[in-house]
């Protein structure tokens, strides 16, 4: 086992590497491009055995992805942002064709406006697919939830695709110490895959989700895929719990950093996670009781260890690296339904937005989300939503909307003088 | 924990020098983490790379607010405000800059109290810039005090292996003398203290209100905005066009320009917007009668100053 510097991208690719995948459906997109890089690169010298194809779209991919996964062999592939929604059509069907693979999303903000940095808006909109979703806070968490998503996705009670979530620079760009276990413990825990009914061979015709009408037969199928999406909560207890005996490293479907004893607690996912975990340290330092709770899992979503963790604190600031437009935070009201009625529940659960196209959270930010959330519990009374946004901030835009004003009104003088000249 | 922060353009090498210094600090048993932060993901755009480096594990991530050490390879990038050379310098930052004038210059053009140190590198020479990122984690692995010679070789080899040993020779001789000749400002740099959670200035949030579509839509009234950018000043290389030896052939160097920054008049001559022109060098290359030289930006600019002047 060595330790060594790697970015997200490369501890992807090695997860990918050391589990043996057969077939790697390829696209290229910032910030993802890296890992099938690296892949590719490991084929031409002859360092892995697998398959690589280039597409030519995500929609193809997918669904090479999930083709190849019917055939039972090890399926990996990898996309980010504008390309995960452009093959979000077949992300839902290949889930309903209940062949497992796994897919790396290194989340990047959508358009519009277009941007190259991180939020979780892309990977939200895949959260109804049936793909399950494992969000990832260090490069370490990245290479250890790959092998953790092959256990997963193949397990028989599921036999779903896994999406393993990492966020674009802050993870995928950015190099951290990571321990890569070598090929024989991987596989050990890993295990080699058992399509079992899931073997689609050539002269051998066979339909993937087929056409059915009625409602009857529709329903039965969907709820089905739920319920398998259920299963994979304990599933995952299991298939981590193994992991930690293996390797020596706890990933919990919900990670909690000195929450026992804590008044507040943060709610959040994702690599800005770290930089909670850095806060409440300091705010510890400072005499306050502050945790950090922290879903690796989305879906199946983990309520029962949201609820466990969260009984009994007095105020809970939820942050959201994205937006339901309409609504607000997505973990937020996710958290809220989780909570509600419960014996225990916390009085006070504030949102927060911050880090929309991986716009920084400040330390004094994490400091003052917590004095909100004292203010809310001495007075009773939770705040509105608030998006984490500065006075400065606003300024740059004003600048901009000055620029582009500006040549608003020279765009309207010539038109005019043309209107003029054609009188 | 250390904080170091490299500024420079794409193709300068801060990327790779930020992995070599993250190299070093792991050599060092150091926990790591480093990053490169492209923009515009082009030669010569403003780029810049960090790396943190401390005895424990290190939960903080993204940008470096307040560096203890900045690293410019190219003093051009100070004026870009793009570039945000300056970002959370305060007086305890030690700057590091590639630059023929002396510390005393940049102190005072920065009007900055603290340390500033300026590379022993031959900047008239552009083709030395091939080896500033060299240069630069040298000199700064010395100002840190705790990495090793043999540590600082290590990273190198490392880092730069798949490139020969020819390249690995000429970046570890580059890098040593520059780590040789800091001896005297040996651990200069010292990590920041940390802000406390009990008494912090709380940020200036504010309410967003609504505003209508005709300001809140991300949207430019007006074609051709990008004339606005002066993409120009990414340029360390300039090519300049010997109209005696140009044939007129008209279209050569204006089609093959893939920025569309060289037009031609009415009489056939080829004009070069310098505003525009990233010094890519494809005219250069694709000229037939060799009429385009590639001249180096500093010297042209000290060369039109002059002319200025006189």
């Amino acid at each position: 086992m060595s330790r060594t510097l790697l970015t997200g991208n490369g501890a992807a690719a090695w997860g990918a590497r050391l589990a043996g995948v057969d077939y790697i459906p390829a696209f290229p997109i910032t910030p993802q491009t890296e890992i099938i890089e690296t892949i590719a690169k490991w084929i031409d010298t002859d360092e892995m055995n697998a398959r690589m194809v280039t597409l030519e779209s995500e929609h193809s991919m997918i669904t090479a992805a999930g083709a190849a996964a019917a055939t039972g062999v090890r399926v990996f592939t990898a996309t980010s942002s504008q390309g995960l929604l452009y093959g979000m059509e077949m992300l839902y069907s290949v889930a309903g064709w209940r062949a497992p693979f796994v897919l790396v999303n290194v989340s990047r903000g959508l358009s519009s406006p277009l941007t190259l940095e991180p939020d979780h808006n892309d990977i939200l909109a895949a959260r109804d697919s049936g793909c399950l979703q494992i969000h990832c806070s260090t490069c370490q968490e990245v290479f250890d939830s790959m092998l953790i998503a092959y256990r997963l996705a193949e397990d028989e009670r599921v036999r779903l695709p896994v999406i393993v979530n990492l966020d674009g620079f802050y993870l995928s760009f950015t190099r951290e110490p990571v321990e890569v276990p070598d090929q024989k413990a991987v596989r050990d825990y890993v295990g080699s895959y058992d399509p079992e009914t899931t073997l689609f061979r050539a002269s051998a015709p066979s339909s993937q989700g087929v056409a059915v009408l009625g409602g009857g037969p529709y329903s039965y199928f969907r709820y089905e895929l739920h319920l398998a999406a259920r299963n994979a909560l304990r599933v995952y207890d299991q298939v981590a719990e193994e992991f930690g005996r293996h390797f020596g490293r706890e990933h919990a479907a919900v990670e909690a950093y000195r929450v026992d004893d804590a008044d507040i607690a943060f709610v959040m996912m994702g690599s800005f996670a770290t930089k909670a975990r850095a806060a409440v340290d300091r705010l510890r330092d400072a005499g306050l009781r502050v945790g950090l709770v922290r879903p690796r899992l989305l879906r199946p979503f983990p309520e029962a260890h949201i609820k466990r963790l969260l009984k009994g604190k007095r105020g809970v600031a939820v942050i959201d690296q994205n937006l339901s437009m309409g609504l607000g935070g997505v973990l937020h009201s996710e958290v809220a339904s989780a909570l509600y009625g419960q014996d225990g529940a916390p009085a006070m659960l504030l949102s927060f937005v911050a880090g929309l196209g991986g716009r920084d959270i400040a330390d004094e930010e994490f400091f003052e989300m917590v004095a909100v959330t004292q203010r809310a519990i001495e007075k009773g009374e939770a705040p509105p939503p608030r998006l984490l946004y500065t006075q400065a901030e606003l300024r740059e835009v004003r600048k901009l909307q000055a620029i582009a004003h500006v040549e608003y009104e020279e765009l309207n003088r010539a038109s005019s003088a043309n209107e003029g000249d054609r009188q | 924990m250390f904080r170091i922060r490299f500024h420079g353009r794409g193709g300068q090498g801060m990327k790779a020098a930020s992995r070599i210094l993250g190299n070093a600090f792991f050599i060092e048993d150091y926990e790591v983490q480093d990053a490169p932060r492209y923009g515009a993901e082009r030669r010569g755009a403003p780029i810049f790379a960090y790396v943190r480096a401390g005895r424990e594990p290190i939960n903080e991530r993204g940008i470096i607010r307040h560096p203890d050490l900045v690293i410019v390879a190219d003093d051009s990038l100070v004026p870009v405000p793009g570039a945000g050379v300056m970002s959370g310098v305060d007086a305890r930052t030690v700057i590091l800059i590639n630059s023929e004038e002396s510390p005393q210059v940049w102190k005072q053009r920065l009007n900055f109290e603290g340390h500033v140190f300026t590379l022993p590198v031959e900047t008239a020479d552009r083709a030395e810039l091939r080896f500033i990122g060299a240069t630069c984690v040298g000199a700064a692995a010395r100002l840190l005090g705790v990495i090793k010679r043999e540590s600082l070789a290590e990273a190198i080899r490392q880092e730069l292996a798949d490139l020969g040993s020819d390249m690995v020779e000429i970046n570890l001789s580059k890098a040593l003398a520059a780590f040789d000749s800091m001896q005297a400002e040996e651990g200069r740099v010292t990590p920041a203290v940390t802000e406390s959670a009990a008494d912090y200035r709380p940020p200036d949030w504010i309410d967003l209100e609504f505003e209508d579509a005709r300001a809140s839509a991300p949207a430019i009234h007006a074609g051709a905005t990008s004339v606005e950018v002066r993409t120009g000043l990414w340029r360390t290389l300039r090519p300049v066009i010997d109209h005696d030896r140009c044939n007129r052939c008209w279209w050569v160097c204006s089609t093959f320009c893939p920025d569309g920054a060289i037009t031609v008049d009415s009489e056939g001559r080829p004009q070069i917007d310098y505003d525009h022109c990233k010094g890519c060098m494809i005219c250069v290359a694709q000229c037939p009668p060799h009429a385009i030289s590639a001249v180096s930006e500093q010297d042209a600019q000290a060369e039109e100053a002059e002319v200025a002047s006189t």
